[in-house]
């Protein structure tokens, strides 16, 4: 009696642990840094396919090492993107409006905007007024392109993808 | 229920709390063992209650927090030291430091890298949690080569990467911060939740700021970025025994009792020998081909 019923728990957990393995294998992920691109090739010198920002979702397709191939629910793209700029959690734009349910926990959601964010930085720049951040967004602004950072390579003759980088 | 199959129950969930999905596995193998009469309803409780605690850490803030925190910090560096306003070095750091960062195993951040030089004689180095990089230029001029400037940047980068400047938080604020955002995670905050969490964030800036101008990391963490930086160099093909000679530089430079990488960073001897040890970095000097020389002269060199 006690044998048959642990064999029936055990065979219930296994086929969660099933379950979860076969979801995982179609994820759907969030984009949850400002802005993210998809590639042709799994590296960051790969031409770029599109472009995609905050909390967007993608469904994943195939992986390579640290690289995802991608594709946009609804839209005919596919491509390449670091696993770096994405998260499992779906990432909840402009809280509070409505479309988070009670039942949804913090840990299975991100709340874009929300924690630490421009509210509590201007509130921390009201009590501390010796805080100068004009060099910190000008830093900001300072981009390299995909192609200023070929021609660097290529100029200094360095390479990009040697010993199981990101190539 | 007999022991063994309790026990049996128990440490079935104990292996599969080693997986990602640690909390829907647990939540429904409790209720499973709820509902069959293994566990009671409290011991049930307790082990969702604890798995819970421990997935809640640092982990759970965001990169866009990361980045918010790692501005400010940024802005408190920026109360120490004062900007090289020298658009032409700005633009050969920015170039070298994303190239790098590409190459590291954190080349994604909320907002990317960037670098920026400061205006001073010290040897100092920064770099916050948002991927703010500064670097001074008394520590630019214990670069010889790009391949020594590569090997400074890279060992900032290896400290975003490993988030050294997130782990100096005290843990209770952590804990503390994080329940305020768990609590109202499903509706907009108050302005009372704003105070609370501006002083959380004041405090992490504290402890980071602290951490990284006046009492340094680890010696671990300071050997782990120099770790991450010969990655980073091979990866991308720059001679990672720069990392030494820059070092080496460093030591008949720096000034014993400096207000710079003097106090918060192992001395240079001690990080060679590090390197040398594990890192097994051949002391071969190579000499930059011709055409990294002339651009490493053309952007620097009126600074060393």
């Amino acid at each position: 009696m006690f044998h048959r019923r642990y064999i029936i728990i055990c065979l219930a957990l296994i086929c969660v642990l099933f379950l979860i393995s076969t979801v995982e294998a179609q994820k759907i992920m969030s984009i949850q840094i400002k802005e993210s691109q998809l590639r042709i090739t799994p590296s960051f010198l790969g031409k770029i396919t599109a472009k995609l920002s905050y909390g967007e979702r993608v469904t994943v397709l195939q992986e390579k090492g640290a690289w995802k191939k991608v594709s946009i629910p609804g839209k005919n793209v596919q491509g390449w993107i670091h696993e770096t700029a994405l998260t499992s959690k779906s990432i909840v734009l402009k809280a509070g409006r409505g479309t988070v349910g009670t039942s949804v926990t913090g840990r299975e959601i991100a709340l874009a905007g929300k924690g630490f964010n421009e509210e509590v930085e201007a509130q921390y720049k009201k009590n501390n007024k010796n805080l100068d951040y004009t060099w910190i967004n000008q830093m900001e602004t300072m981009k390299v392109s995909p192609e200023q950072m070929e021609d660097f390579i290529a100029g200094g003759n360095l390479v990009f993808g040697a010993e199981g980088s990101n190539p | 229920m007999n022991k063994l199959s309790r026990y049996a129950i128990l440490l079935t969930l104990a292996a599969l709390t080693g997986c990602a999905a640690v909390e829907t596995v647990t939540t429904i193998a409790t209720d499973v063992g709820v509902q069959s009469g293994a566990l009671t309803k409290a011991q049930g409780e307790s082990i969702r209650r604890s798995t819970q605690a421990v997935s809640r850490s640092m982990e759970d803030f965001t990169p866009e927090q990361e980045y918010y925190i790692g501005r400010s910090v940024g802005a408190v560096v920026l109360t120490k030291y004062s900007v090289l306003s020298d658009a032409k070095i700005n633009a050969y750091l920015n170039l070298l430091g994303q190239t790098l960062a590409m190459a590291s195993d954190m080349p994604e951040l909320f907002g990317g890298y960037h670098f920026l030089a400061l205006d001073s004689d010290d040897i100092n180095a920064f770099a916050t949690p948002g991927g703010h990089i500064f670097v001074t230029r008394g520590l630019i001029r214990c670069c010889r080569t790009e391949d020594a400037l590569a090997a400074v940047l890279a060992h900032e980068i290896g400290h975003v990467q490993l988030r050294h400047g997130m782990k100096a938080i005290e843990k209770g604020r952590v804990t503390e911060a994080l329940a305020i955002l768990v609590q109202e995670s499903a509706k907009s905050f108050g302005s009372e939740d704003v105070i609370k969490l501006t002083r959380e964030f004041g405090g992490a800036i504290s402890d980071i700021a602290n951490t990284m101008i006046n009492n340094g990391y680890s010696r671990a963490y300071e050997y782990q970025a120099d770790a991450v930086s010969v990655t980073i160099l091979k990866r991308t093909g720059y001679n990672p025994a720069a990392l030494i000679d820059m070092l080496n530089v460093m030591a008949r430079q720096m000034k014993p009792g400096g207000n710079d990488f003097a106090r918060t960073h192992p001395s240079p001897q001690s990080r060679i020998a590090e390197l040398k040890d594990n890192s097994r970095i051949a002391l071969t000097s190579i000499e930059p081909p011709a055409v990294r020389k002339e651009r490493f002269t053309k952007a620097v060199g009126h600074l060393l």
